[in-house]
């Protein structure tokens, strides 16, 4: 709760954000926001040094001097200002990650005004990025990590992009929304159960704990779907296509990883740990279904199941 | 954000403060300018050899050294000369535990500050041109930090001048509008005094000539008409009453008393006086003045006094009267008996000579010391022997060598021991007139002391025994007057006239920025804005004029700033162009998605008699854009068929 404040305070809901329309958000005058650093402030007492001395002594160069850093100060604030006004910022989905991993955002930041972007920085709350240069009329890729806590959609926050340069005395900044949600799967965690505690296993011999007695039994032409890990590399490297080992025996028989086998935990660890099951089955390349309150899922093998099965863990 | 500082931004930071460095050292102690070097030095080899930085101890242990090296030279830690030294030395130790952004950003601050103080030290036109590549250095260091990647040189010093240019124009309202304060805000120490020359209070033998010897600018003179002759100009400063062995000093208290009268004779003469500083209150003025200058009196002998020391230059108006009749009416007793002050057991020998004149009218007395000056062996030199105890005896009647002082003390001496009044004037005579900027330059080297004797209705009249001796002096300049030129600073010998040439021109290149840029002060801005706003503005019409400028001056910067720089369009894309306005007529536009071949299917499939067309002119037109293998022929033919293109004619056949 704290954290969340924290991350977004009260006043961030009447700051001006730079909407997306479709999949990009341009940043246009109204939505960059500027204020002096804290060299600024300390600019801004020496050159009252310099005025004080100048009246002081009644140097004429004095004041000159101090009137062209005064007027250079100023300039720079403009030239912070013209950095980071019409950027184009679009978000590319990222990959869905397990709770408590880190999502990696990738956030496109393009120039639209034919003139290289210095020393452009992007990130979201509580998390430093280095900064990098848009070249003119190009696009820069910036590669933003995002802890993630719970599983489910995870909404990105808004993305800060920001601008010191050139001189470092002005911080130029605008706020990025983008509705890009992160999948966050749900954290795995193995509560010593055994899925065939469940009553209704069907199939023979279905511990997929086994192992061992998995019999090779030939090739097969690799087709779509296919586990990447079941490809035969050796005997595709001849070069006359993909060869996907079929195997036989138990190992392949189905497993049913059902939500009433781990009845007597919590709803949470109860899915840490069919998603825990989930990532066993796979990588032992065992074919399952999964049973949850809301629906079930046909067993397969396939990658695509495999995201499907802890996709509807993660949004149970 | 995250900065990576490399060796590149050290060596960079080390260069720039070492630049600094070297145009502050004439106004550092030897040492201080050391320790600074060494100080960079050490942190150079530092980051070369990466050792480590050294401890927090070593630190205090050298600051103490510095702070007793410090006392030592100048006895406390406050005024100009001091603090300069304690910045400088002190920001150079802080490059020792110099490493994160802020220590940079602290000592590029550092950097901007003493290039500002370089100018309390001088303002010639050199210091204002050294300081500009400092300025440019010190910005493109300021971008520098900012970019962790490293950057050519060239690149970042071009960004620095640009906005260093773009800076100017409200830099220029700035000056000439922000309001000026008069200083100084707090008493200025005695440091910022130093090297400031002119007249003293007093005359003492010796003191004339060494002053003399000194070819600073005292001030310099426009004048509204023709310039007088050489023998005119006797340049009034402090009037000398009162003698006291080998010392002449003003009077008291002369300033309370009413003026001599003054009676004015033929035609005035107007001219501007651009007096240098020197810490007096002398204004110099042409005898005799008839109207004096603001912020200033005249003394009751008429020599003008500001009411503060002239610490800065300063310019100013006034009239005189080459002719003139000064305090013709009798002589008050105590002016008499001022004006006949002499010390009795002095001087023997002088006495018992005016005694022996007692009975000469006061004119023939007068010329018969000047015929004295002219007919004995005397000479006017600028290295005169060491007097006496008597000091007037022993030139009189023994040395016979002397300058303008000696002159004109012995001379009111004698006419004081005669019985006339007499009084000795100090002040300049002559000048040198600049032809490329048309005034006048008075030099300390043309300081001169001459007399005025007061006689019955003709009141105080100048009389200068140095022309007696010399008359080249008065009529043509000290440099015409001295055999031994070789003591005279260079500006005022006779010989190397084509390099005096050049110092004129040099001359007058600085009177103008004297004037101008260095001039330019609260009275300066006072006349430009009654003439601007009218004689009753107020601070805020100044500070609205002054924002008001700055927003028009901002607004142009921005509109050249923000305009979007045009895209250079290669020449197949100029000629694809033209080919896009005549579709565009028919009402086809290529989409921003759009690929030229996908448009030129849709162009094909809106005008079918023109599919062999358009599709030649998309494949020549990607072939020119993407491929290696065009060649001028195909941007040839790319001309010839756009050229060839015409919608309409094939619509209406």
């Amino acid at each position: 709760m704290f954290a969340k404040i924290r991350s977004n305070p009260f006043w961030q809901q009447w700051v001006r954000v730079a909407d997306s329309t479709g999949t990009n958000a341009i940043l246009s005058p109204r939505k960059i926001y500027i204020i002096p650093t804290r060299w600024g402030f300390l600019y801004g007492l020496m050159l009252l040094g310099l005025l004080a001395g100048a009246i002081n002594y009644s140097v004429s160069l004095g004041f000159f001097v101090t009137f062209l850093l005064t007027s250079l100060g100023n300039l720079g604030m403009l030239h912070t200002w013209r950095n980071l006004v019409y950027l184009e910022v679009r978000l590319q989905h990222a990959k869905p990650v397990f709770a408590g991993e880190t999502a990696q955002v990738l956030a496109e930041v393009s120039d639209t005004k034919n003139r290289v972007r210095y020393a452009i920085c992007a990130h979201f709350p509580n998390n430093t990025q280095d900064h990098q240069d848009i070249p003119a009329n190009a696009t820069q890729s910036f590669q933003l990590p995002i802890v993630t806590h719970q599983r489910g959609y995870f909404v990105c926050p808004r993305l800060t992009l920001y601008t010191e340069f050139p001189l470092s005395l002005f911080y130029a900044w605008a706020y990025v929304a983008q509705p890009l949600q992160i999948l966050v799967y749900p954290k795995p965690v193995h509560h010593a159960l055994d899925p065939r505690a469940s009553a209704d296993v069907d199939a023979q011999g279905n511990a997929f704990y086994s192992k061992g007695d998995d019999e090779f039994n030939g090739h097969k032409t690799y087709q779509q779907g296919d586990a990447v890990s079941r490809v035969d590399w050796k005997a595709s490297s001849r070069g006359i296509g993909l060869f996907t080992k079929q195997y036989s025996g138990k190992g392949q028989s189905t497993v049913w990883l059902d939500w009433e086998s781990t009845s007597g935990l919590e709803k949470e660890a109860r899915i840490s740990q069919l998603t825990y099951w989930v990532i066993e089955a796979y990588q032992s390349q065992q074919t399952f279904g999964l049973r949850l309150p809301n629906g079930t899922l046909k067993p397969s093998n396939t990658e695509a199941h495999y995201h499907q099965a802890l996709t509807a863990l993660a949004v149970l | 954000m995250k900065t990576v500082l490399s060796t590149a931004h050290l060596h960079f930071l080390l260069v720039t403060l070492g630049l600094v460095l070297a145009a502050h050292s004439p106004n550092l102690p030897f040492w201080v300018t050391l320790t600074s070097i060494g100080f960079g030095g050490w942190r150079y080899l530092l980051n070369r050899y990466q050792w480590p930085m050294p401890s927090t101890l070593i630190l205090i242990g050298i600051n103490i050294l510095i702070a007793m090296g410090l006392l030592l030279t100048f006895r406390h830690l406050f005024g100009r000369d001091a603090s300069l030294s304690l910045l400088v030395v002190m920001s150079s130790l802080k490059l020792l535990e110099t490493k994160a952004l802020r220590d940079y950003m602290l000592m590029i601050f550092i950097g901007f500050f003493l290039v500002g103080n370089l100018f309390l030290f001088n303002q010639t036109i050199a210091t204002f041109l050294l300081s500009m590549p400092l300025l440019l250095l010190l910005t493109a260091l300021l971008i520098y930090v900012r970019l962790g990647k490293t950057q050519s040189i060239s690149f970042l010093l071009q960004y620095a001048g640009k906005l260093l240019l773009q800076a100017v124009p409200v830099m220029l309202i700035l000056f000439v509008l922000f309001p000026r304060i008069p200083g100084p805000l707090w008493g200025l120490s005695q440091d910022a005094l130093n090297g400031m020359t002119g007249l003293g209070d007093r005359l003492s033998f010796g003191n004339m000539s060494k002053l003399t010897q000194n070819s600073a600018i005292a001030f310099r003179v426009r004048f509204k008409g023709a310039i007088p002759s050489n023998q005119d100009l006797y340049w009034r400063g402090p009037v000398l009453w009162h003698q006291d062995n080998r010392e002449w000093l003003m009077a008291s208290d002369a300033v309370g008393l009413s003026s001599e009268q003054l009676e004015k004779v033929g035609q005035s003469v107007r001219y501007t006086i651009t007096l240098e500083p020197h810490n007096r209150l002398w204004m110099l003025l042409l005898d005799m003045p008839s109207s004096i200058p603001a912020n200033s009196k005249l003394s009751r002998e008429y020599s003008l006094q500001a009411n503060v020391p002239v610490r800065s230059r300063i310019r100013y108006e006034a009239e005189s009267y080459r002719q003139y009749k000064l305090g013709a009416a009798p002589l008050s007793e105590r002016n008499r008996i001022v004006g006949l002050q002499i010390h009795d057991n002095e001087n023997p020998r002088t006495i018992q000579l005016a005694q022996s004149v007692k009975t000469l009218n006061p004119k023939q007395k007068i010329d018969f010391i000047l015929n004295r000056f002219r007919q004995a062996p005397f000479t006017y030199t600028l290295n005169p022997p060491i007097l006496g105890n008597n000091p007037i005896d022993a030139f009189l009647f023994e040395t016979k060598k002397g300058f303008c002082e000696h002159y004109a003390a012995s001379f009111v001496y004698f006419m004081r021991a005669s019985g006339v009044p007499a009084r000795i004037v100090t002040g300049y005579q002559g000048g040198e007139f600049n032809p490329n900027g048309g005034y006048l330059i008075v030099r300390q080297s043309d300081a001169h002391a001459w007399a005025e004797v007061w006689l019955e209705n003709q009141g105080w009249v100048r009389v200068d025994p140095t022309a007696a001796v010399s008359p080249q002096r008065i009529e043509r300049g000290i440099g015409e007057a001295l055999s031994d030129i070789d003591e005279l600073p260079l500006m005022s010998r006779p010989d190397y006239p084509w390099l005096r040439k050049i110092m004129l021109n040099i001359d007058a290149v600085n009177n103008g920025w004297n004037q101008w840029v260095l001039g330019y002060n609260d009275e300066k801005q006072f006349d430009l804005l009654t003439k601007l706003l009218g004689a009753n503005y107020n601070l805020r019409d100044v500070i609205m004029w002054m924002m008001g400028t700055i927003m028009v001056v901002m607004s142009i910067t921005s509109y050249f700033l923000f305009k979007k720089k045009a895209v250079k369009l290669s020449p197949a894309q100029v000629i694809y162009q033209q080919y896009l306005k005549k579709l565009k007529a028919s009402g086809l536009q290529q989409l921003p998605h759009e690929g030229a071949l996908d448009f030129a299917y849709r162009c094909a499939t809106a005008f079918p008699e023109l599919k062999d067309e358009v599709m030649q002119i998309a494949a020549h037109y990607n072939a020119l854009q993407y491929s290696a293998s065009a060649t001028a022929n195909t941007l040839q033919a790319l001309q010839q068929q756009v050229h060839a293109f015409n919608i309409q004619s094939t619509r209406t056949s």
